[in-house]
């Protein structure tokens, strides 16, 4: 199996596509980062939450 | 679709066989002239295979004038730092990130619109559009694109209002501004100053949820700022502001109205740069640093009102030049004040 060699128009782009790769990478982490800020941010979720006979204060929430 | 057969596309152009060449579609005749724009059109595809010069990504960086932005980042920094609600440092980054990025935007709303202008006076001929590289629908592509980008992620970094506050300036700043008032009145660089004012009260916003007396005081700030600023440029800059049809105060009023104008809008200033100082964002060190300050760049523009406009070309614009210089250490170091006042505020020192 042989390759055709590569568009000229690639290695043109390189600049461009290199660029916008990076900003895509980093709007990802970013996106992620702040996600992870306003999640953790105020109650943390507690294990109790998932039992069958939960807390009363929980139970009362519930409702 | 129109083909700009110049500079770097020219060769495309050249490489064509004569009768579709893209340049001569303007002086084809009537009756071929849909036909001409089809042919046109499908080498419009053709041409970004084709063309000599690709954009690279710095072009594109271009487009969002980085210098404009890092004014804006800094500002935005202070606006966001004094605020007495404090986010976190990963909602403050994307906070100042997305504000910067939202004035990129309205940059290259600005280059979309002002292309056939920028492609007349020197100091604008090298931005992409003018020069060739970035065509002007891109430009506008980009625009539009990071427009809607920046403020939907500001909103949902922050808050709305500081969304709002946002879109509202990328809308000031492009329409407004651009489109509207840059071409039809000489006071177009009062009015387009507020588009420069608002990334520290954006900022404030963001922290904050509202506006208040400090964040209008910053506004206000850079607002009275930016006329003195800017036609002490124009004074020396004698740009053909005049061919591309700009209404500068220069042209339309005169120099020795333009000079009075300086000292005018520099009093007006005065006021709100040394109220700020009695705000929670104020403090002894802002006082004193903004007394200084103001009573140079006062000085300065009493100069600069004294001066013959002979006296002026005799000597190159010396005073008008050095006024320009200090205006932008002005501005730095009165958000620069802000910033030590607040940095100060946990050891008991900041602040009054």
């Amino acid at each position: 199996m042989t390759f055709r060699p590569e568009h000229e128009i690639h290695r043109r782009r390189f600049s461009r596509n290199l660029g916008v790769g990076l900003v895509l990478a980093a709007f990802v982490a970013l996106v992620f980062a702040l996600t992870v800020v306003k999640v953790t941010r105020g109650n943390p979720m507690a294990a109790f939450d998932h039992r069958l006979i939960a807390e009363p204060a929980v139970e009362e929430k519930k409702e | 679709m129109a083909c700009r057969c110049k500079g770097r596309q020219s060769a495309t152009c050249r490489q064509l066989s004569p009768p579709l060449r893209s340049c001569d579609i303007p002086k084809a005749p009537i009756r071929g002239l849909s036909l001409y724009r089809k042919a046109s059109q499908a080498m419009a595809d053709l041409r970004s295979f084709d063309q000599e010069y690709d954009a690279g990504f710095g072009d594109y960086f271009q487009l969002l004038k980085p210098r404009v932005m890092s004014l804006v980042v800094f500002t935005a920094l202070v606006g966001l730092l004094v605020a007495p609600v404090s986010l976190h440092p990963v909602e403050a980054f994307a906070a100042v990130l997305f504000i910067a990025l939202g004035a990129g935007a309205s940059g290259a709303l600005n280059m979309w619109w002002d292309a056939d202008i920028d492609v007349i006076m020197r100091r604008t001929q090298g931005r992409p559009v003018p020069s060739g590289r970035v065509q002007a629908g891109e430009a506008l592509a980009i625009g539009l694109a990071l427009s809607g980008i920046s403020v939907v992620m500001l909103g949902l970094a922050t808050n709305l209002a500081a969304a709002g506050l946002l879109a509202f300036t990328i809308f000031f700043y492009a329409v407004v501004y651009s489109m509207w008032l840059k071409r039809s009145t000489p006071q177009n660089i009062v009015i387009g100053g507020a588009a420069g004012a608002f990334p520290p009260m954006i900022g404030w916003v963001a922290a904050t949820g509202s506006v208040s007396v400090e964040a209008c005081l910053m506004f206000m700030l850079i607002f009275m700022w930016t006329p003195p600023h800017f036609w002490a440029l124009a004074l020396f800059m004698k740009e053909d502001y005049h061919a591309a049809g700009v209404p500068m105060l220069t042209v339309t009023h005169g120099r020795k109205s333009t000079r009075t104008h300086i000292l005018v809008y520099t009093i007006l200033l005065i006021p709100f740069a040394v109220g700020a100082a009695f705000t929670s964002i104020g403090g002894p060190i802002y006082l004193a640093v903004s007394l200084l300050l103001n009573a140079e760049f006062l000085r300065g523009a009493w100069r600069i009102w004294r001066r013959a406009e002979v006296v002026a070309e005799a000597d190159n614009y010396k005073v008008e030049k050095s006024v320009f210089r200090f205006s932008l250490l002005y501005l730095f170091l009165h958000f620069s004040a802000f910033l030590v006042e607040a940095a100060l505020k946990p050891y008991g020192y900041g602040g009054w």
